[in-house]
């Protein structure tokens, strides 16, 4: 007992030998570990075991999380469908909730076309037009990014308060029905129709606003020009105004009901 | 009797069989732990030393790895669930109805097939607000992300497209008002501006295989559900996790 005892401490002599059982602890534990690392790269540490140990719990309480959900709540699974019986609403997935709110306040070519396009895109140019060299890696590198962290933020809650708003707080005919409101409860359904801006009045609407967004950091945050260049200050700016715009027009339409802000036989805005 | 055992433990590992197929040993010593992470193919993903700031778990909340373990959950969950499944009209509904009632474990499958599909599209969007607000995405990793967009995209689509199997109302609506969508598509799609082609010729249509949802639909979003949008994900995750190791592993304070 003794002899086993100091062989486990020793750990393994031979090359393939399989251990104890302590030594086997021992090998997922800090214990005894202190002199062996911390060579010539003294902040970093052996994968095995530090990092995979850590993955390892992660992955069995995801599936533990996973198994009990899976117990407990059921899939849904409606009747078969029926292309002649159309619920009343018919929504999206959550996570197309938010887009199908925007149909609201944009004409679908707008929210289920052009706007998830400029989002797709307007993630993938970040890195591109972001020339800040600070904040990486770590959180508290926030502080130095103020601009683009907060034009992210403001994107993100603005994606998830769609997505929130049109999956839990709209009923029937896409009418606003609190969570805990019956949709049996009938509510006058909103004209479709609102104010049309006179076209010039729209296009030179839009046009300040662009010109003006662009325009006046160039004047007024001459630093903010200068150190990203023309070229990322365009596209920046484009993305930066395209989002204010689309989160704009929410207030234009539930405030002073306006439906277009440029209508043209061809489209509408 | 414990010497015994010892030696018979001797015996088993030093057969060519077990040497095969463990190359080293007990990953008790240093040596053993660095080979542990060069001879596994799994574990080969990782560098043998990592940076103790990357180890914090409030440093990544293991998100990525998260939405990796929700993919593969996916992929076997998903798999078993093709045994029982047929897209076409006449059985895609009656088959769910089977894995709920009559297949062992068939509603326990379902449930986590779809459960890990949400969790997947949160876990994803998640690591990439982790990604943003930790400033990974700059340089040397500008592309790194590029290619996160595309897999969120695909994750989303992956999600979409298996809204519709199980051929219920919910699915059935979902994805009429997602594909509705295309219609508006600027030139392309028969009722957006500019429209140049028909119903029947738009890429609505080209979507859904015919004017309305129908069987083509359903065999489409199959074939895209398992087969394509996978593979895609599956050789994007490649390049993701390639190019994690080659822009200089996780990012670190400088």
């Amino acid at each position: 007992m003794q002899e086993l005892k100091t062989k486990s401490k020793k750990v393994v002599s031979r090359e393939t030998g399989v251990p104890s059982a302590k030594a086997r602890l021992e090998a997922l534990s800090a214990k005894g570990r202190e002199g062996e690392e911390g060579g010539p790269e003294p902040d970093k540490l052996l994968t095995f075991p530090h990092l995979v140990l850590k993955e390892f719990i992660a992955l069995m309480l995801m599936s533990l999380l996973l198994i009990i959900v899976s117990i407990v709540l059921n899939a849904p699974l409606e009747e078969e469908a029926n292309p002649s019986k159309t619920p009343n609403p018919s929504k999206a997935p959550w996570y197309f909730c938010g887009l199908q709110e925007m149909l609201v306040y944009f004409d679908p070519w707008i929210a289920g076309v052009v706007a998830p396009t400029l989002i797709i895109i307007g993630l993938c140019v970040i890195p591109y037009v972001d020339r800040n060299p600070r904040g990486i890696g770590g959180w508290s590198g926030i502080k130095h990014r103020p601009f683009a962290v907060t034009i992210f933020s403001i994107g993100v809650f603005a994606w998830f308060a769609l997505i929130i708003f049109g999956y839990m707080f709209r009923g029937p005919a896409w009418l606003v029905y609190m969570p805990w409101e019956s949709w049996d409860v009938h509510k006058p359904i909103l004209s479709p129709g609102g104010l049309v801006v006179p076209l010039y009045v729209g296009v030179t609407a839009i046009a300040v606003y662009f010109g003006l967004g662009m325009g006046l950091p160039v004047i007024f945050v001459r630093r903010f020009y200068q150190t990203l260049g023309p070229a990322r200050y365009f596209v920046t700016m484009f993305f930066v105004l395209c989002m204010f715009g689309f989160l704009a027009k929410i207030p234009l339409r539930l405030l002073f009901s306006i439906k277009y802000i440029i209508k043209t036989t061809w489209f509408s805005i | 009797m414990e010497e015994k055992l010892k030696r018979a433990k001797d015996k088993v590992v030093h057969t060519q069989v077990w040497r095969s197929l463990f190359r080293q040993g007990w990953p008790t010593t240093e040596r053993n732990r660095v080979l542990t992470t060069i001879n596994t193919l799994l574990l080969h993903l990782h560098p043998i030393k990592v940076k103790t700031h990357a180890l914090k778990i409030r440093y990544t909340f293991c998100l990525g790895g998260a939405t990796l373990f929700m993919f593969v959950i996916e992929t076997i969950t998903g798999l078993l669930l093709m045994y029982y499944y047929r897209p076409t009209l006449e059985y895609a509904y009656q088959d769910m109805k089977d894995l709920e009632f009559t297949v062992t474990f068939g509603l326990f499958l379902r449930n986590m097939h779809r459960w890990a599909a949400h969790l997947m599209v949160l876990t994803v969007i998640l690591h990439m607000c982790r990604v943003f607000y930790t400033g990974s995405y700059k340089p040397p990793r500008e592309f790194n992300w590029v290619i996160g967009v595309q897999l969120l995209v695909i994750t989303l689509l992956l999600s979409f497209t298996g809204y519709l199997l199980p051929w219920d109302q919910l699915a059935y609506w979902a994805v009429t008002v997602g594909t509705n969508m295309a219609k508006s598509t600027p030139i392309i799609g028969a009722e957006g501006p500019f429209a140049v082609l028909p119903a029947n010729t738009d890429i609505c249509f080209y979507l859904r295989g015919s004017e309305d949802i129908s069987g083509n639909t359903l065999l489409r979003f199959y074939v895209l559900h398992c087969i394509f949008l996978p593979l895609s994900a599956s050789a994007l995750m490649g390049v993701h996790f390639w190019r994690i190791r080659k822009d200089g592993g996780i990012s670190w304070p400088l």
